[in-house]
């Protein structure tokens, strides 16, 4: 069973930390098919928060095809996320490795690199949307 | 959307002047409301009209379909815990359940004394013997237990350290999904309405400044970041909110429905606790369509 933990200062919404926190449980195998997550009632319990921000939470994962609500039973894992891509990302570790190394050696410091990813980032995901 | 308050050019003076004025609100059911604003906004002044312990100089206000205080069927339906909460110091936990059951008609006895029961209080103590963290739970399990449609808490959790600010929250969201009823708080403590709160409103100087779901405003709100520039020159659909300069930078946060699409700017999200801020330190005469003007922070 997942524990949820709320961080408020990180600046993601509760519900969205929530989602998160699942998906990243069902990513590393913390969560597999068939587990029942907390009930509305106990996150509510366990976290202070409003109702509407779990249940909002759950709709979501629900739509996502992760967890399927069963009524008077409980919400369950229908699926995993740990897919075949994660072999995938050993290649691209790689490359992002290497480029970390041309920042560096280029004279760029730790900010410097984190702010140039996060602006290409940002703009790379703007330019798919547009 | 069924409104649990509906307010319509409600005011209240008193002697020393306006303390309400002109306020529009629809506080939709099933939502837990935070009430924000600096002391002397107006806050309590609001929560006691809709508890019906004030009545409205003008205006209007409505409170789950009916007029706040207009009769023993109305007082069923609202739950008031006011700021402080208050109890009766010589009168025992058990006296104060005696008096819930003989003055409510929904009373739910079993739940209120499984509350007592689990916070450890005992029956034959004192309310003024409590401390403050088990006053403030006496009082929300008589509101609890009162089984109402809504209920009104005014700073309820202002007194209480860290661990009974928790438990007090802990608990009134259980009772909020086990019974499904609406909730209007007020509270200095953004981050705690930033767990516990799903709508806000913002009142600053008597008035509503700001009203809607927590999700849709933190959504229409962005901080813009740039080369130092008059607000005057951005597009209409942007309001500003607050604005700040160096000589060489600009910093705004602006309410818009649409992206923000300049690409001068350096666009982030405001949380919730900013957003608030920015509201409650905007000058009083700055309502919609008023700039702020430009000046010179160094």
């Amino acid at each position: 069973m997942i524990e949820f933990h709320l961080d408020g200062r990180s600046g993601v919404s509760p519900y969205l930390q929530l989602v998160q926190q699942v998906r990243h449980a069902l990513r590393l195998g913390l969560l597999r098919e068939g587990d029942r997550l907390p009930t509305v009632k106990d996150v509510v319990t366990q976290l202070a928060i409003n109702p509407n921000t779990v249940l909002k939470a759950y709709r979501e994962l629900e739509h996502a095809g992760l967890v399927a609500a069963r009524p008077g039973v409980g919400t369950f894992v229908t699926r995993t996320l740990t897919d075949a891509t994660l072999a995938a990302h050993g290649p691209l570790r790689q490359d992002l490795r290497r480029w970390l190394d041309r920042a560096r050696r280029a004279g760029l410091d730790d900010e410097s690199i984190e702010a140039l990813f996060m602006t290409t980032f940002r703009t790379t995901a703007r330019e798919d949307i547009a | 959307m069924t409104a649990v308050l509906r307010a319509r050019q409600l005011g209240k003076k008193y002697r020393r002047g306006w303390a309400l004025t002109g306020c529009a609100l629809d506080i939709p059911a099933g939502h837990v409301t935070g009430l924000v604003g600096p002391n002397g906004a107006g806050k309590s002044t609001l929560l006691n009209l809709a508890a019906g312990m004030l009545a409205p100089t003008t205006g209007t206000i409505e409170v789950c379909g009916g007029m706040p205080g207009s009769g023993p069927a109305q007082l069923a339906k609202v739950g008031f815990v006011a700021q402080d909460t208050p109890t009766y110091a010589g009168l025992t936990v058990a006296d104060h359940l005696r008096l819930g059951a003989r003055l409510n008609p929904n009373w739910d006895d079993a739940l209120a004394h499984r509350r007592i029961e689990r916070l450890g209080l005992d029956p034959g103590q004192r309310a003024g013997k409590l401390s403050g963290g088990q006053r403030a739970q006496l009082a929300l399990t008589l509101g609890i237990a009162k089984r109402p449609e809504l209920l009104i808490l005014d700073e309820p959790v202002a007194a209480l350290d860290p661990l009974a600010r928790r438990e007090f929250l802990q608990d009134l969201m259980e009772a909020v999904a086990e019974h499904g009823l609406s909730v209007v708080l007020s509270s200095h403590l953004v981050a705690d309405l930033e767990r516990v709160c799903d709508h806000l409103v913002v009142l600053v100087a008597a008035q509503v400044q700001l009203a809607g779901e927590v999700e849709d405003l933190l959504a229409a709100h962005h901080r813009l970041s740039g080369p130092r520039r008059d607000p005057a020159t951005l597009p209409a659909d942007q309001q500003v909110i607050s604005a700040s300069h160096t000589d060489r930078q600009t910093t705004l946060v602006v309410r818009t429905e649409a992206p923000i699409l300049d690409p001068a700017w350096t666009v982030s999200t405001v949380g919730l606790e900013d957003l608030v801020l920015a509201y409650m330190s905007r000058p009083a005469e700055a309502g919609p369509g008023r700039r702020p003007t430009l000046e010179v922070l160094r």
